[in-house]
């Protein structure tokens, strides 16, 4: 296992005592596998994956569980040893390619130190390395290009470079937060593809995470579900996709625009995620749910386990719902 | 960039233009010259050739076309009092001040950047609390009663330091000077640090509050995602990115401080370019107010091209035509 994340738990501490964001999220990664880490905004997603960087914003810290890269616990390693891992053995993507290159440093800068960061190599060696990846993800002329400041290159570009530096170290594990979101949808399929393509070559683990499950659906393995700092479901895509377990995962399918009649309106989950700071007795989702019944009201449901995955719900959708 | 040297030359000369027109009238405004300077007991007669002789008796336009077309000759007229080239009179005062100015900055910077530094990377601390309180009294207290204080403290009791006057000079490249030598440099210590006060705040605060924002910015979370340790994230990404607008405030300061130092340089006996004007103004001598403004305008225009050549420097985005 790559991977392991048991029972973490995360929280911000507020003046009124400690907001919990993340509730026992028990979560594996294997070696080369893509996972796709889906969820509204607020899910706890983001948070997640970067406290698997030890980079949460503070004063947000991990309040217990354990984080286990390669058998080795990053909630209890230092900063130099978690500064050695990042960008070489586990690499990130953001969000906002607009907003992740520094605007006064030219990308050659930006990026050889990120290579020069985790060992020695002669400066000629590593800017051709630097190149190399820049030309593996498609991007032309990369001599040029490597020699340009970030407001010459465009939002697609952009996240290409930030793609390529997290791939200059040959990484086991990349956490991509919603890293095409802010592309245009032509751009985005196109990365999506390359991006599984250079997993796929190098064996690199994948996590994608994202709000989108159209997206999720081409490029990944396997699929958990999060809401509320939970993981409702998860499982190989196939399984969640065609057959879903959690009337949550249900309403995310529902409301994939593919998915609804020509004409009629899209089906949506009626009202909005809680806030952590006012999270429903019971099952979060319950005030969401049509299908709640009297324990979703009162009792927090543990995960099931199936041949395939697992879900934590009383009241699960089986076959004969889905028909 | 040739372009946009030519632009803001032709920038410039408007603004001289319409600066020479408001100095003008409002000297103007203050008074007459002749009935400060000439005796009381002269003559009509005496008083009326002074006034002739001046210039005094042309209508107001028709003075300001004189004093244009000398301007436009490098000729800002003779001071009343010192019957001496006013341009030359400022000019030969502009290195007292110009050392002084730069002391003020290099103070000002070399102690405010650090602690600003140091108080933006430890929001909440002790440090950075004690360091916000101390700014606020150097923002706040009066320039004048700070350099009485610091007379009293560093001169009259302590001892250690003159409490004015430039002390000895020497000279560089013809231009004589008070830091080259030790006593001048003494000199030079209490008027400048006095000046920087309240740059060295301005800079403390400036540096404190872009280290917060940058260090929350996206950047900074994908450089430490390569593994970036935490020196390089703050000098070679943020502090570059915290520079742009210290440098702007920076370059304006300069040019007030070249310009307005009157009161240190009135309370120092700093034979600068303030004091100069504060007698001139007092004497209503025209034309070494006139020409005082107007250097005043060209320095800071001056000023303000450097800090946008400095922009350029440090900020690639702003680079017009020179990239790829």
């Amino acid at each position: 296992m790559l991977l392991e994340i048991k029972n973490l738990e995360v929280v911000f501490p507020m003046r009124q005592g400690d907001l919990r964001v993340l509730h026992g999220i028990d979560l594996a990664v294997e070696k080369g596998e893509i996972l796709g880490l889906v969820g509204e905004s607020g899910s706890g997603k983001s948070v997640l994956s970067k406290a698997v960087m030890g980079l949460l914003a503070k004063p947000g810290r991990a309040s217990g569980g354990e984080i286990l890269f390669q058998g080795q616990d990053l909630l209890k390693a230092d900063a130099k040893a978690l500064r050695s891992l990042r960008g070489n053995r586990i690499a990130m993507i953001f969000q906002d390619p607009m907003a992740t290159l520094n605007p006064v440093l030219r990308i050659d800068a930006q990026m050889l130190e990120a290579v020069q960061g985790h060992r020695k190599m002669p400066s000629a060696e590593a800017r051709r390395l630097c190149i190399e990846a820049l030309r593996k993800v498609g991007i032309p002329a990369p001599e040029e290009r490597f020699l340009n400041y970030p407001h010459q290159l465009s939002g697609g570009m952009r996240q290409r470079i930030a793609i390529a530096t997290a791939l200059l170290n040959d990484p086991d594990l990349i956490l991509a937060d919603e890293a095409t979101t802010a592309l245009d949808v032509t751009i985005q399929a196109q990365i999506l593809s390359e991006m599984k393509a250079l997993c796929r070559e190098s064996g690199t683990a994948l996590v994608w995470v994202t709000h989108d499950l159209a997206v999720v659906s081409g490029i990944a393995d396997r699929i958990a579900v999060m809401y509320a700092g939970r993981i409702v479901e998860c499982g190989p895509t196939q399984e969640v996709l065609s057959r879903p377990k959690h009337p949550y995962t249900q309403g995310l399918l529902d409301s994939v625009p593919s998915a609804a009649q020509r004409g009629q309106d899209l089906r949506q989950i009626p009202g909005l995620m809680p806030s952590p700071s006012a999270l429903p007795p019971g099952c979060a989702f319950n005030p969401r749910c049509l299908r709640a019944k009297e324990a979703c009201r009162s009792n927090q449901p543990v995960m099931t386990q199936t041949p395939t995955g697992a879900f934590a719900c009383f009241n699960p959708l089986s076959e004969g719902d889905r028909a | 960039m040739l372009q946009f040297l030519v632009r803001r030359l032709l920038q410039a000369v408007g603004v001289l233009a319409v600066m020479s027109l408001l100095v003008f009238v409002g000297v103007f405004a203050i008074g007459n010259p002749v009935d400060v300077m000439i005796d009381p007991a002269a003559s009509e007669a005496e008083r009326q050739a002074a006034i002739v002789a001046l210039g005094l008796d042309q209508p107001m336009w028709r003075q300001y076309l004189t004093f244009v077309g000398n301007a436009l000759q490098g000729d800002m007229g003779k001071s009343f009092v010192y019957n001496q080239s006013a341009s030359e009179l400022i000019l030969s005062r502009l290195p007292a001040t110009f050392e002084l100015a730069v002391m003020a900055m290099l103070i000002a910077v070399a102690i405010g950047l650090p602690m600003g530094l140091w108080a933006g990377l430890k929001p909440g601390s002790w440090a950075d609390r004690l360091l916000m309180t101390i700014s606020i009294f150097m923002f706040s207290l009066p320039t004048f009663w700070v350099g009485l204080l610091l007379i009293m403290g560093f001169a009259v009791t302590l001892g250690w330091l003159p409490s004015g006057g430039r002390g000895e000079t020497r000279e560089l490249f013809g231009v004589p000077f008070a830091f080259l030598t030790w006593d001048g440099f003494q000199h030079l210590l209490l008027p400048a640090f006095n000046l920087a006060l309240f740059k060295l705040a301005l800079v403390l605060r400036m540096v404190r509050g872009g280290v917060r924002e940058q260090m929350t910015s996206d950047y900074v979370a994908f450089a430490r995602a390569k593994g970036v340790s935490e020196t390089r994230i703050v000098f070679k990404h943020v502090l570059r990115n915290i520079m742009l607008p210290v440098i702007t405030v920076m370059g304006l300061e300069f040019g007030n401080i070249l310009a307005f130092a009157v009161v240190t340089e009135s309370i120092y006996a700093w034979p600068g370019m303030g004091k100069l004007l504060i007698n001139a103004i007092t004497v209503l001598d025209r034309p070494v107010i006139v020409a005082y403004l107007m250097i005043t305008v060209f320095i800071f225009i001056v000023i303000n091209l450097i800090v946008d050549l400095t922009y350029t420097l440090l900020d690639p985005r702003v680079r017009t035509g020179g990239a790829k």
